[in-house]
């Protein structure tokens, strides 16, 4: 295949040809009466941050997020034609759509282009059926129900932290507390997760985003 | 599902029906130790800002062929409509007839919706179509403007991947223009602030990076006006050759006074030559 990058030169650093990925941790809690979301805000090409404050944490519907892992270019398409797809289900229907809908038209589309894909999905919200639920897409187009589930490449260092520290019926302070402390941990650790942490509560009342900054994570004692 | 837009373009598009051709040509070329031509890029430092009433976008002005400057005053900031530009960086053929594209649909959307085109519309079709694609499009853009809902920055990557920022910058150049982005941006800067910013963060492009060089040129969008600098700044005049040295013209002259040179011996022998025939040929004029 032919690239039509010049590879030969120089002038041209490696980080201007190589995709944008959005290296990321990311993490989604369900807790009585909805969902805790969070993840870093750190896009890379390559060695370089395009982006030290994005946004991963994308609405699809008004109350159902997606929490956005793997290539930038791949999982901001797919979430553009899933919140078309859904925007048109639930007018059709006249209802709220479904948080499992909306997790399998992630998985119909992360499936049915796996090859071509490049996207680690995690898709949470509340309905008024079932409540705040947490799916999971990962890279190859599987989905599954989980309470915690955690994403990206920061995740591997967390999921020890994540096993031993979730307890089933948290509040949702707690939750929050839980996903910013595992986000931070995750960060410290990855290279290609960083930046602010962003948090967002989607429950009956709607959605309520913050922003964690850098000097106010919580801190842990680094050796 | 939504109705077929008048800004559909032909299906035909790009062909990568060459491709393989000319990955076996280039193959059959290098062995013969030529090169196959390089794809001119601009090598590039582009930037954008938002401030306090609108967007200030800036670039550089060359364009490089491998390693020889192809273009010393190329243009690189290209117009999508009345009230949206955008700066290019990365295959020069692509982000001119990337932008040249969307800019005609974005006309035809325009005429149909009645409205002034928003931003965000440009952004969609571009990422849309850069998307794809699949990166084959090397066109990495900048893309700024102010309509109906405000001043609007985008940076938009070759794969499709775009994020929405007050201060952006893209190209070889980028990281020489973002630390200057990073040291001194402020939210809410004035007009004549905001264009120093862009044109000390071009310059940092232009000085530390070799792809980019020449001039800067910025343009300034605000509501209902927009204003075109280019050059904003010759940071790069060529120098002027002297003229005459001691009276006498320098170029392309090698007359040195007597004297120059010493000389050390001199024999003078004549030629004795004498003249055989002499005719006169007149030349035909006419």
């Amino acid at each position: 295949i032919v690239s039509t990058f010049n590879n030969y030169n120089d002038l041209y650093p490696d980080w201007t040809q190589t995709e944008v990925s959005t290296g990321t941790s990311i993490m989604a809690v369900e807790f009585e009466g909805g969902v805790v979301i969070g993840a870093d805000s750190r896009t890379t090409t390559g060695a370089y941050i395009a982006n030290r404050v994005t946004d991963k944490l994308t609405p699809i519907h008004e109350r159902i997020f997606c929490c956005r892992s793997g290539s930038a270019a791949d999982t901001q398409a797919i979430a553009d034609a899933v919140t078309y797809q859904l925007g048109f289900h639930s007018i059709e229907l006249d209802e709220a759509p479904l948080v499992q809908t909306a997790a399998s038209l992630f998985r119909d589309m992360c499936y049915r282009y796996r090859e071509e894909l490049m996207a680690g999905i995690i898709v949470a919200g509340w309905d008024p059926r079932r409540g705040g639920q947490v799916y999971t897409v990962p890279v190859g187009g599987m989905m599954t129900r989980q309470p915690v589930s955690v994403g990206g490449s920061g995740s591997s260092y967390i999921y020890g932290y994540v096993d031993s520290n979730y307890r089933a019926g948290m509040s949702k302070e707690e939750c929050l507390k839980f996903t910013a402390e595992a986000l931070t941990l995750a960060m410290e650790r990855d290279g290609s997760s960083g930046g602010v942490v962003r948090l967002a509560v989607i429950s009956e009342q709607g959605v309520e985003r913050q922003v964690i900054l850098g000097n106010q994570l919580p801190k842990f004692s680094t050796v | 599902m939504a109705s077929v837009s008048v800004c559909q373009y032909h299906s035909g598009g790009f062909s990568f029906e060459n491709c393989k051709r000319n990955a076996l040509l280039e193959a059959d070329i290098n062995k013969l130790g030529f090169s196959s031509p390089a794809a001119r890029k601009t090598g590039t430092t582009i930037c954008g800002v938002v401030y306090k009433d609108g967007v200030v976008l800036g670039a550089d002005t060359r364009a490089t062929e491998g390693m020889v400057v192809a273009d010393k005053n190329c243009s690189k900031i290209h117009y999508i409509s009345p009230n949206i530009y955008c700066c290019g960086a990365g295959t020069a053929a692509d982000t001119e007839m990337t932008t040249q594209i969307i800019s005609s649909n974005l006309e035809l959307h325009s005429l149909s919706t009645g409205r002034l085109p928003r931003v965000t519309t440009a952004n969609r079709m571009l990422k849309q179509m850069l998307f794809r694609y699949q990166g084959y499009i090397g066109a990495a853009l900048v893309l700024g403007g102010v309509d109906c809902n405000g001043p609007h920055l985008y940076s938009i990557y070759p794969h499709g991947s775009t994020d929405k920022l007050p201060y952006v910058t893209m190209g070889s150049g980028s990281l020489a223009a973002m630390a200057v982005f990073e040291d001194r941006y402020r939210p809410n800067m004035e007009e004549e602030e905001a264009k120093r910013l862009v044109r000390d963060a071009i310059a940092a492009g232009i000085f530390n990076d070799l792809g980019s060089g020449s001039n800067i040129d910025l343009c300034v969008i605000t509501k209902g006006n927009v204003d075109y600098l280019r050059p904003h700044d010759m940071a790069n005049k060529k120098g002027v050759r002297e003229d005459k040295v001691y009276g006498r013209p320098v170029t392309g002259s090698y007359r040195y006074k007597h004297g120059t040179t010493g000389v050390l011996t001199k024999a003078v022998t004549p030629l004795n030559l004498e003249v055989v025939e002499e005719s006169v040929q007149t030349m035909d004029t006419s």
